[in-house]
C-alpha cells in the first residue's frame, strides 16, 4: 500500500461533491429488497428476501458458496430482475424498470465483481477511467483522476499495463479503483477477497474499510470469509496514520451489520453481536 | 408369453412417444423464443443509432477490423472464384463455339451472385465467429454485467457499431470481391486458355446493365446485418463458461452462412420479379 497522505483522498479536486450532476441519495434506505424470489427456470435461488440498507450502512451478506450471495448482489443494481417482490434504489422502483432507464441509476452505484471483470482489451487506465470516458471527461483530468484512484489503491505503477500482466489481488484492487473513481453513492463488493492471499486480503478489506469511514459511502460486501466480516467491524480507518486500526477491546462500528444467508432464505439480519449470540444453528455452524 | 413381451414393448413405446412429444415440443418453444429474442436485439440495435450517444469511434475502429482485416481473404476467394468459373465454363463454351461470352458469363455470375454470397460467407466465417467469440467471452467473464453496472449499454457499445460497421464495409467488399474475380476471370482467359483479353473484358462490360450492379449491391446490404446481428446475438446469449463461447461461435457461423444462402434466394427472387430479364 502507498502510505503517501496524498493518496488518502481518492478525489481532492474541490466542487465535486457528487458526480455525473446526480443528486445525492434521497433519504430512507439507499435499497431495500421486499419478499424478493428469483429463480432461474428452476427452484428458486433467493426466496422471499427482505432486508434494507440505510445511508452510511454497511451490510455483510454471509454464507456459504452457492446460496445466492452474489445474484442478490446483482438484484441490487438491477442487473437481475427478480421473479416476484421488489427492489428500490435510491428511493426507486428497479424491479420491472426497463435496462435503458436504469443505466443512469448504475452510474450512482459501484460494483466490485467476484472475477474483477476488467476489460481485458484496455489498459488499467482506460479500465479504471471508462466511465470518465464514455461521458467525455477531459483527458487530462481524466489521467489526473486516475492517479489518484490507481494511488488510492496502491497502483499507481500499473497506469499502463494491461490486466492480462497483473496478479489476481492487483487485478482486484484495480477493480476497487474503478469502482470507486466515480464516488458512487452506493457500493456492492462481491467477494473481494476470494482465492487471494491473506497479505492481500488484508491490503482489500483496509480499503473497503477507508472508504467506509472516510467517504462514508453505504455498501453490501459480499463474503465467505469471517475473518474479513470480523475485521471490518473491528477496526477504523485512521486518517492520520493512513492506515486501519483497531477499534478498543469489546466495541465494534455501530454502521457495519451481518446478513446470513442460507439455502436461498435470510435467515439472520443483525449486529455482530447477535450474530455471535444466535441460536440458529446454521449460524452457529458456520461460526464454528 | 408373448403377449407379456407385447405389453411390456407397448408400455416402454408410450413413455418414449410422450418423451419424443415433450422434447419436439420444448425445441419448437425454444426455436419461437430464439427468433423473438433476436429479432427484439436486432431491433434495438438499429434504433440506438437513432439515439445519443452514438459510439463513432467505436464504428471506425469496427469498420477497420472488419473491413481492412478481410481485405486479403476476399481478394483471394474473388481471384480464385473467378478464376475457376472461366476455366469451368471455358469447356461448355467451347463446344457451342461460344467461348466469347465468357466474360459475360463471368462477370454477370460475380456481380450478381457469386461476390456478394461468397464475400458474405467468407466475412461471416471471419467476422460472425469473432464477434461471437469476443462478446461471448466477454460475457463469461462478467465484462459486460461490469459495462451495465458502470451504466453503459452494451448493446449500444459492442453491437450497434459492429452491426453498422459490417454492413457498410460488407458493400465494398462485395465490389473488390466483384473486381477481383473479373480480373481473375481474365487473367485465366487470357494466359490459360489463350483468349482476346479484350474480347473478355469489352463483354464483361457491355453486357451489364444497372439492375444486375442493383442486385449485386443490395444484397451485401442484408448479409452484412444478417452476419453482424446474428454473430452479436449469439455472443451476446453465450452462457456455460468457456465451452459456451465455443457452442455460440459454431451457432453464429453456421446460422449467419445457412440464413445468407437462404436470403439470397428471396432477394434474388424479389430482384427478378423486379427487373426481369430482357
Amino acid at each position: 500500500m502507498n502510505d503517501s497522505k496524498a493518496c488518502s483522498q481518492l478525489d481532492p479536486e474541490s466542487g465535486e461533491a457528487t458526480e455525473n450532476g446526480t443528486t445525492a441519495a434521497a433519504p430512507g434506505p439507499v435499497v431495500e429488497f421486499r419478499n424478493v424470489t428469483i429463480g432461474f427456470n428452476g427452484p428458486p435461488v433467493l426466496k422471499d428476501i427482505s432486508f434494507s440498507v440505510a445511508p452510511g450502512e454497511t451490510r455483510i451478506l454471509l454464507g456459504p458458496a452457492g446460496v445466492g450471495k452474489s445474484v442478490l448482489l446483482k438484484l441490487a443494481n438491477g442487473l437481475l430482475q427478480p421473479e416476484r417482490g421488489s427492489v428500490r434504489l435510491f428511493g426507486e422502483t428497479i424491479s420491472g424498470m426497463r435496462e435503458e432507464q436504469m443505466f443512469a441509476l448504475r452510474t450512482r452505484t459501484g460494483m466490485v465483481f467476484q472475477e474483477s471483470a476488467l476489460f481485458d482489451s484496455l489498459t488499467v487506465r482506460d479500465n479504471v477511467a471508462y466511465q470518465l470516458i464514455q461521458e467525455g471527461v477531459a483527458e487530462a483530468r481524466v489521467d489526473r483522476r486516475v492517479r489518484k484512484a490507481l494511488c488510492f489503491v496502491g497502483l499507481e505503477q500499473t497506469f499502463s499495463l494491461y490486466p492480462a500482466s497483473l496478479s489476481g489481488g492487483m487485478r482486484r484492487r484495480v477493480a476497487i479503483a474503478r469502482a470507486l473513481i466515480h464516488k458512487p453513492e452506493f457500493l456492492l463488493y462481491d467477494s473481494p477477497t476470494g482465492g487471494l492471499d491473506p497479505v492481500t486480503c488484508n491490503t482489500i478489506i483496509e480499503l473497503i474499510v477507508k472508504e467506509r469511514d472516510v467517504y462514508k459511502a453505504p455498501s453490501i460486501l459480499v463474503t465467505h470469509r469471517l475473518q474479513d466480516a470480523f475485521t471490518l467491524c473491528t477496526h477504523r480507518f485512521d486518517e492520520e496514520a493512513n492506515g486501519m486500526v483497531p477499534l478498543p477491546k469489546g466495541q465494534t462500528d455501530p454502521n457495519t451489520t451481518f446478513l446470513m444467508l442460507d439455502e436461498g432464505r435470510l435467515i439472520f439480519d443483525g449486529s455482530l453481536h447477535e450474530l455471535l449470540k444466535s441460536e440458529n444453528p446454521f449460524v452457529r455452524e458456520f461460526l464454528e | 408369453m408373448r403377449y407379456s413381451v407385447q405389453r411390456a414393448a407397448r408400455s416402454i413405446d408410450a413413455p418414449a412417444k410422450h418423451m419424443a412429444i415433450d422434447k419436439l415440443e420444448q425445441s419448437a418453444k425454444e426455436l419461437v423464443l430464439t427468433v423473438q429474442e433476436y429479432s427484439l436485439f436486432a431491433y434495438r440495435a438499429v434504433t440506438n443509432l437513432f439515439r445519443p450517444p452514438v459510439y463513432w469511434p467505436d464504428f471506425l475502429l469496427q469498420a477497420d477490423i472488419i473491413g481492412v482485416g478481410s481485405l486479403s481473404i476476399v481478394v483471394l476467394a474473388g481471384i480464385s472464384t473467378g478464376g475457376v468459373l472461366a476455366l469451368q465454363s471455358a469447356a461448355t463454351l467451347t463446344a457451342f463455339g461460344a467461348t466469347a461470352v465468357t466474360g459475360q458469363f463471368v462477370s454477370l455470375t460475380m456481380i450478381r451472385e457469386l461476390g456478394p454470397v461468397l464475400t458474405g460467407v467468407m466475412v461471416s466465417g471471419r467476422n460472425a465467429s469473432s464477434m461471437a467469440s469476443e462478446l461471448g467471452s466477454m460475457v463469461v467473464t462478467e465484462q459486460i454485467d461490469a459495462m451495465r453496472a458502470l451504466g453503459v449499454d452494451p448493446v449500444r457499445k459492442l453491437v450497434t457499431p459492429r452491426i453498422f460497421s459490417c454492413t457498410f464495409m460488407l458493400l465494398f467488399l462485395t465490389i473488390v470481391a466483384d473486381a477481383c474475380g473479373i480480373a481473375g476471370g481474365g487473367a485465366v482467359t487470357v494466359f490459360m486458355n489463350h483468349q482476346n483479353g479484350t474480347q473478355y473484358f469489352s463483354m464483361a462490360w457491355e453486357h451489364l446493365r444497372y439492375p444486375d450492379i442493383l442486385q449485386g449491391l443490395v444484397k451485401p446490404l442484408f448479409f452484412g446485418y444478417i452476419l453482424s446481428s446474428i454473430g452479436c446475438f449469439y455472443g451476446m446469449r453465450t452462457s456455460g463458461g468457456t465451452e459456451g463461447v465455443g457452442k455460440s461461435t459454431i451457432q453464429a457461423v453456421v446460422s449467419a452462412s445457412v440464413i445468407i444462402i437462404f436470403v439470397d434466394f428471396f432477394i434474388t427472387q424479389v430482384m427478378l420479379s423486379l427487373f426481369p430479364a430482357p
